[in-house]
């Protein structure tokens, strides 16, 4: 362990033991009038596997990730990705509700391609590997927001795969989509697991944490309850807090 | 009032007629006030967009000002542009003053607020939406521009249409800075009140009814344009 | 995409603002003038025979004649066509002008409703008419725009001895407008007004209203022309300027506005060859 402030998190299932931790958050505070959001959160995210987030509504899961994001500044603490500022340009966002652009499929991810500086000789090919990966290719002419629930949060998680990134960070993806889209998005989590992309899973639905994470990060009050292998985690939660919400007893 | 009978058959039979003054005025309306409005799109819509995305000091004034400068008087425009462009003036030496290339300046000046401030609150809506997702994305302020102009197109045809329609309404700043000289800068406005001015009203209100239809034309046409593209390629 | 929808419209605005600097190359003159003379259609019948003798073609501005003068003053015009003979002499020994020459009359006339409420019809008097209009309170358009009517109505209303300024906004009706439009309020509201004859006969909105005092030998309206002075405006186009108005002096130009008829009625009067 590198610090002792960190919690610390157990070998993920993809050990890479040289690899330093992709993001760490040290003592990181948010305020908003007067109330901590967040109270002191530190956690690592590891450089490979899948880290889910999890803890009932208004633990700040969804502030935690935008705070790695840097879409929200915190009001104390530190954040520091390991591997500098290459890793800060390349964490990708999924949010709960997709976000697409009014244009067409084949353009959202052009979009992408081009925001995220991939050279123009390689767009097409980087744009057809995209279409296919999502299976979005019969799709591509489609205006984005047309398309079903399932389908735009496709085109989204492909837009965020765009930017090759280091971590992706996932707000809930699969929150509202009927069973057979969740699997569709669960592939491809499990796609870019295997491309080496460190991913932060919000997710309230305890299945899916146990089928997808490395590890759990178990956040009550803007605070980190608990950090575990998900499997350690499931079977027997250390946390008082946490117990109760995986049976089911919420705690707000 | 036989007056308006009178009118609709002065403007039937110009129309009918296919009078060649009256083509070449409508043809010399047509051509200010687009290039007009195009010049204004080109300056209000990055100004517009720049103001919903841009957060500095004396934002909040400057969104008040272009606002106000909306109900700007055409009269005063033209005045204004009279005394840049009078020999006399400091860009007198462009020898620009009655040409139509004077009026277009003066109804680019009268346009540029309008289409600004409305681009202002339509690219501010789009902003609110794609704020987060373009900041994850890393896109650059240029970038976040363009792509919520791009996206907002067809709402911001509506503000080029607002700007339009005053452009193609307004009498006063072009009767000043193009002089109404028959064939060069005359245009439908000043030709109405020229012949409003001979006492002419039932030709004058003629006049008025075929700039109205050209305008419904126009509208209709933008917007029939509008919906079908959105219909065909974006929702 | 957006690049090209940008080239495109860049395209666009050259395509039609380029041509309207284009309209420059050819060989015109501005004339600032005033829309008595524009409103009567003068110079629709005469600018085409001019144009066909010399290949060029004259612009005109019509404003009141006080703001012609101060657009000549800007430089913004290479000749002055106007009818205020004080001010254009002025103008002219202020050294803006090169040098003033009449070119024709015409006269003004009162016109008024047919009831006549000053009962003034058929008057030849006009300082004894207006006079009337002040005691009996009648209500009377005044243009109030510094024009040349405008500067000779309140000549008129000085050799009746009122001072109708005192009056403005109740009797007394400043339109601040053109003839035509002024002429229009005055129908409107069945106020009396006065308006060079040209412009009345050739008016087209007349309704009720008809001309109650004419003759008086103050009524006469000279109309003069002066080229703007090169060495002052430097743009001026002196050469083109001068034949303009060597050929509405000369026999040609005059008799071409005796010529111009409107309803069997001459409505100008060349006098070129008198002054």
């Amino acid at each position: 362990m590198p610090d002792g402030a960190v919690m610390p998190l157990c070998e993920p299932c993809h050990p890479q033991p040289n690899t330093p931790p992709a993001v760490v958050l040290d003592n990181l505070v948010l305020e908003r009038g007067g109330k901590r959001l967040i109270d002191g959160l530190s956690m690592t995210v590891p450089a490979q596997g899948v880290t889910a987030v999890m803890g009932p509504n208004g633990a700040g899961k969804s502030l935690a990730l935008r705070l790695i994001a840097g879409l929200i500044a915190p009001s104390a603490g530190r954040l520091e990705c390991m591997a500098g500022e290459e890793t800060r340009r390349r964490i990708a966002f999924v949010f709960q509700k997709p976000v697409l652009l009014r244009r067409s499929v084949r353009a959202n991810l052009d979009h992408a391609l081009r925001t995220y500086g991939t050279p123009r000789r390689e767009r097409a090919e980087r744009l057809a590997e995209l279409l296919a990966l999502g299976q979005l290719t019969e799709l591509a002419e489609r205006p984005a927001r047309v398309l079903s629930g399932g389908e735009q949060q496709r085109v989204a998680m492909v837009r965020a795969l765009a930017a090759a990134p280091k971590v992706l960070l996932l707000d809930e993806p699969t929150a509202s989509l009927d069973p057979q889209a969740t699997a569709a998005i669960e592939a491809l989590i499990r796609r870019a697991v295997d491309d080496g992309v460190s991913i932060v899973l919000v997710t309230h639905e305890a299945g899916q944490a146990q089928r997808l994470a490395d590890n759990v990060c178990f956040l009550h009050q803007g605070r980190l309850r608990e950090a575990a292998p998900a499997a350690a985690f499931f079977h027997s939660p250390s946390s008082v807090e946490a117990r109760a919400y995986l049976a089911g007893e919420l705690l707000i | 009032m036989q007056d308006f009978g009178a009118a609709f058959a002065e403007a039937f039979a110009l129309i009918v007629g296919l009078d060649a003054e009256l083509v070449a005025i409508i043809g010399l309306s047509l051509r200010v006030t687009f290039s007009a409005v195009i010049i204004a799109c080109l300056l209000g819509l990055p100004l517009g967009a720049l103001l919903a995305v841009g957060r500095f000091p004396g934002r909040g004034v400057v969104i008040v000002v272009i606002s106000a400068l909306m109900g700007l008087p055409p009269v005063v425009v033209g005045l204004a542009v009279y005394l840049m462009l009078s020999s006399a003036g400091p860009l007198g030496v462009l020898q620009l003053l009655y040409t139509p290339t004077a009026m277009i300046i003066a109804q680019a000046v009268l346009v540029t607020p309008i289409v600004a401030a409305l681009t202002r609150q339509v690219v501010e809506d789009l902003h609110g939406e794609y704020d987060e997702l373009l900041r994850s994305m890393g896109s650059s302020r240029l970038g976040t521009i363009a792509t919520l102009l791009w996206d907002a197109r067809y709402s911001l045809l509506t503000a080029a249409l607002a700007g339009l329609g005053r452009a193609l309404a307004e009498v006063g700043a072009v009767m000043i800075v193009g002089g109404n000289i028959a064939h060069v800068t005359r245009v439908m406005t000043t030709a109405i009140a020229l012949e409003t001015s001979k006492g002419e009203l039932a030709l004058a209100l003629g006049l008025g009814i075929i700039l109205v239809c050209l305008s419904i034309l126009i509208n209709a046409g933008l917007l029939g344009l509008r919906r079908t593209a959105e219909r065909l390629a974006y929702a | 995409m957006q690049v090209k929808a940008l080239t495109f419209a860049v395209a666009l605005v050259a395509a039609t603002a380029i041509p309207a600097a284009a309209a420059w190359a050819e060989d015109f003159i501005i004339v600032q003038s005033t829309t008595s003379t524009q409103n009567s259609g003068l110079y629709d019948h005469l600018l085409p025979q001019f144009q066909e003798a010399s290949g060029i073609e004259v612009r005109v501005v019509a404003v009141g004649t006080g703001q012609a003068i101060k657009n000549a003053r800007n430089c913004d015009g290479d000749v002055l066509l106007v009818h205020a003979k004080p001010a254009e002499e002025k103008f002219v020994t202020e050294g803006y002008g090169v040098s003033r020459a009449d070119v024709m009359y015409n006269d003004f006339v009162i016109v008024g409703p047919a009831d006549d409420p000053a009962g003034i019809g058929g008057g030849a008097d006009v300082a004894e008419a207006l006079a009337k209009i002040k005691q009996s309170e009648a209500v009377f358009a005044s243009r109030g725009d510094d024009s040349g009517t405008h500067k000779k109505e309140l000549a008129l209303w000085n050799a009746a001895d009122v001072d109708p300024s005192s009056a403005s906004g109740t009797w007394y009706r400043e339109t601040g407008s053109g003839m035509g439009a002024t002429l229009n309020v005055a129908i409107g509201m069945g106020a009396y007004t006065m308006t060079d004859r040209a412009t009345w006969i050739a008016f087209g909105n007349k309704q009720n209203h008809r001309i109650v005092v004419e003759g008086d030998t103050r009524l006469f309206n000279q109309y003069g022309v002066i080229l703007v002075n090169p060495e002052r405006c430097e743009n001026v186009k002196a050469e083109m300027g001068q034949r303009f108005i060597d050929w509405i002096l000369s026999d040609e130009g005059q008799s071409a506005i005796a010529d111009y008829t409107r309803d069997g009625q001459q409505l100008f009067f060349p006098n070129a060859r008198m002054s």
